[in-house]
């Protein structure tokens, strides 16, 4: 341990100012700091600081992000026999395998591309490198369909971090969720690449070529079929485990829960936020039940597509939900509500949680205005009163 | 005192290094300074030269805005130093005790029948004038303000900070006559806790007597007068604290004005903790030298939190009755952000040593990690029991926004409401700072 901290030491003079590689001086911070955790002292303000900070924060959204994705690889592969019809001979390994092979180099895609860019933009502005994308760049394959080509992974990224996060000045002061704006680029740029039925399938077009699909096979996922689909697959009890087509991580609710109670233990997610996209979606569901618009039960749109990985994930990021803590509520309650009215009344767009939370990214500044507008009153009152 | 103010919100660090309540032996130092720079946008103008023989009570210096505003030496001896920093800016006015203890007398006074003008020149004249702190700014109160409220907050939360009901004792009497003396400027405020506190505090006659209960920062006066009675724009209010509330007191029960003061020493790396007799702006020598549980250690005039860094050749702050020795954190961790932390502190759950309940720590100076631009939210909010949303504050300072400040109370917060919302940021703003930075704009721009 003190050799290695002897070794940064001893470059740590190139990496500065005047020295041979000043010009990697935010890579290299990012690297000695995720290391060692940096000496510096507190002047001038508070002596004594609160352990946590940025990087234990993203820390456990990962930890927190993992049994979906660990679940998602397992589903990915899973889904792929499926298709084949072979999933009564193939073993446990060759799904993981399977699906290994298909999420891994989206994984490796999004990180490479994001990571690149947000090292080169810390470098170019002389800043130390954030450690938001560590959880965005998780966040992208997940809300990723499985057969997605990389190049179109690339792009979308690199669309993400530079005009969704990077153009406003880095993680902290973004408006939408980067993850979320690089999943609606593609669903906008490349629509026929990012919808229909086989995309949620590893491997379809190969498979398809030779002939090896299923007889009777449906691609579709539950959302597309409107609650129609085969009930041996869209029973509630698959749907909450997550054995479904969709994307990546976003299938299991179960995986979601485990993160949920992660991220709520840990503190780093608001309980009010999720809690209330929760709350929306169901009276919602609901509504639609009583009126007969939709099918698919109040309870199931909680477990369907991306409604759980969206609650749980998406709409809690700090930066861009709501702020004040009465306006969490609302954010969230509109979120989860938005969420199922999208789904079932556009046709067009069967996963409604995607636009929902961007649409109230756009609009939780507002919310956070009435709050504060309402304390500033509060203030001017108190003033009139006295008189 | 009929109701009790139940504060929810706000964090109680615990610190190892609390004093017990006992009197330690500790020499009074030979120097004595008082600091400018404890009095914000002070700027003195001096009027005793080095060399000069002063007693206690004697002018040094006086503020340059308010001439009438006088500082004076609080012991008798000779003037030895006025040093300086960057731009001749003068940091200490050091004074050389001659232990003569010879005072100034500035006469005894019935405060019944003084009038309110009487009371603030014999105040001003015997230098006790800058006892008072006004809000809004945090700066020594204007002389020719009409203060609506003067508050006193009887107990500190901060940590390991002194007991005041055990400091107290013995200066009842004086305590009550200082309230007497303040009642005749402004309506007094007392604030007290709710566990016990001194009979002298909840019994204090004259004044309006308010009970708190919760953790820190229910003992700071600005969160006290948040709830009792807030400042508005426009409106002044002044702060003291106890001890100086007794030294007004005896100035007017004796002529004197007595410096003498009651500190506690604490901190995980001071041998012997305690309470000590001193006296404002000693020289921290005789209490620290020999006293140390090992070298790397910051002494700190004051508390953790709203203390001044300063050294064994450094000087107790004008208003502080505390000083505070800890560990240096200036060292590398490896891969200190992943390690469970069960030795951790932190107002959140993100390290384990949240399931090890009401063990107390010992911490460094360390900040543990880098500066970020605000990310989490609500962390700032759950230990400041105001109704202001703090994180708003900070971004309308940061943009140097002057009627959003204004309009999202300001005029309310001083450094030390603000310095748990530091303490616990995610992204180790220094936001002490940057209010002190907005409350320097608006007497810029506002006055």
């Amino acid at each position: 341990m003190s050799s290695l901290r002897d070794f940064i030491d001893k470059v740590k003079p190139q990496f500065e100012e005047g020295g041979k590689y000043s010009k990697l001086r935010s890579t290299f911070g990012a690297f000695e700091t995720f290391l060692f955790a940096p000496n510096t002292v507190n002047k001038g303000g508070v002596h004594v600081r609160d352990a946590v900070d940025l990087k234990r924060t993203i820390s456990c959204v990962i930890l927190a992000l993992i049994p979906a994705l660990l679940f998602g690889i397992y589903n990915t592969g899973y889904q792929h026999f499926r298709m084949l019809g072979q999933l009564d001979t193939v073993s446990f390994g060759d799904i993981v395998l399977e699906g290994i092979i298909a999420v891994f180099p989206i994984l490796v895609v999004s990180y490479v591309v994001g990571l690149g860019i947000e090292f080169a933009v810390a470098q170019m502005r002389g800043h130390e490198v954030n450690e938001g994308f560590l959880a965005t760049g998780m966040i992208i394959p997940m809300v990723m369909p499985a057969d997605v080509p990389l190049w179109l992974v690339a792009v979308a990224t690199a669309f993400a971090v530079i005009f969704g996060k990077e153009v406003f000045g880095g993680t902290g002061m973004n408006i939408w969720n980067p993850a979320l704006v690089a999943r609606a680029f593609l669903f906008f740029a490349y629509p026929t690449k990012m919808s229909g039925d086989q995309v949620w399938y590893y491997g379809f077009d190969a498979a398809k070529e030779a002939g090896q699909v299923a007889d009777g096979f449906s691609g579709a996922t539950a959302l597309a079929l409107n609650g129609q689909g085969d009930a041996s697959i869209f029973n509630f009890y698959n749907e909450f485990i997550g054995l479904i087509p969709g994307s990546i991580g976003e299938t299991s609710a179960l995986c979601c829960l485990i993160g949920a109670v992660i991220l709520l233990l840990t503190g780093v997610a608001s309980w009010k936020t999720m809690f209330s996209v929760f709350v929306g979606g169901a009276l919602m569901g609901y509504v639609f039940n009583l009126t007969g618009a939709c099918e698919i039960c109040w309870c199931e749109q909680l477990v369907i597509g991306g409604f759980a990985f969206g609650a749980v994930f998406m709409a809690t990021d700090p930066v861009t939900s709501c702020r004040t803590e009465k306006g969490k509520y609302i954010y969230g309650f509109l979120i989860g509500a938005m969420a199922v009215i999208i789904r079932v009344l556009n046709p067009g767009y069967p996963e409604g949680m995607m636009l929902a939370i961007l649409l109230m990214n756009t609009f939780a500044p507002v919310i956070d205005y009435c709050f504060v507008q309402a304390n500033i009153s509060r203030r001017k009152n108190r003033v009139k009163n006295n008189k | 005192m009929s109701d009790v103010i139940k504060l929810k919100k706000g964090l109680d660090i615990r610190l190892t290094g609390k004093a017990e309540t006992v009197f330690m032996q500790v020499a009074l130092p030979e120097l004595y300074a008082i600091q400018p720079t404890d009095f914000h946008n002070l700027v003195p103008k001096m009027v005793a030269k080095v060399g000069d023989k002063v007693q206690a009570g004697s002018v040094l210096f006086y503020d340059k805005k308010q001439p009438e505003v006088k500082f004076v030496s609080p012991v008798s001896g000779e003037l030895v130093a006025v040093n300086r920093g960057e731009r001749r800016v003068i940091l200490e006015v050091v004074v050389k005790a001659d232990g003569q203890n010879s005072a100034v007398d500035f006469g005894k006074a019935d405060i019944n029948s003084l009038s309110r003008q009487q009371v603030i020149d014999k105040m001003l004249e015997a230098g006790a004038w800058p006892y008072f702190k006004q809000r809004p700014y945090n700066v020594v109160a204007d002389v020719k303000a009409e203060p609506k409220a003067i508050f006193v907050s009887t107990f500190d939360t901060a940590p390991l900070a002194p007991d005041y009901d055990f400091v107290i004792k013995g200066n009842e009497e004086a305590f009550q006559k200082g309230l007497d003396v303040l009642g005749k400027i402004a309506p007094v405020f007392v604030g007290v806790h709710n566990n016990g506190a001194a009979p002298v505090f909840t019994g204090a006659k004259g004044v309006t007597v308010t009970a708190f209960q919760g953790p820190h920062p229910a003992g700071c006066v600005g969160v006290q007068i948040n709830h009792v009675n807030p400042i508005n724009a426009g409106e002044k209010v002044f702060t003291i604290g106890v001890q100086e509330v007794v030294a007004v007191g005896k100035l007017f029960m004796t002529g004197v004005h007595d410096f003498s003061r009651v500190a506690v020493m604490t901190g995980s790396e001071a041998k012997n903790k305690g309470y000590f007799r001193t006296v404002v702006g000693a020289q921290l020598s005789t209490a620290v030298n020999g006293n140390l549980n090992s070298d790397n250690v910051r002494v700190i005039s004051g508390n953790v939190l709203t203390g001044a860094e300063s050294k064994a050749e450094g000087y107790l702050g004008y208003y502080d009755s505390q000083v505070t020795i800890i560990p240096e954190g200036n060292q590398y961790e490896m891969f200190g952000w992943a390690l469970p932390g069960f030795n951790k502190f932190s107002a959140g759950r993100t390290f384990f040593s949240w399931l090890t309940g009401s063990k107390e720590y010992k911490l460094d100076t360390n900040t543990h990690g880098e500066k970020r631009a605000f990310v989490v939210s609500n962390e700032l909010d759950k230990v400041f029991p105001m109704d202001i949303y703090p994180e708003y504050l900070f971004k309308a300072i940061l943009a140097q926004d002057i009627d959003k400040m204004d309009q999202l109370g300001i005029y309310e917060v001083v450094e030390e409401d603000v310095a748990l919302c530091e303490f616990v940021c995610t992204s180790k703003l220094p936001l002490q700072k940057v209010l002190r930075n907005g409350l320097d704009l608006m007497v810029k721009e506002v006055g």
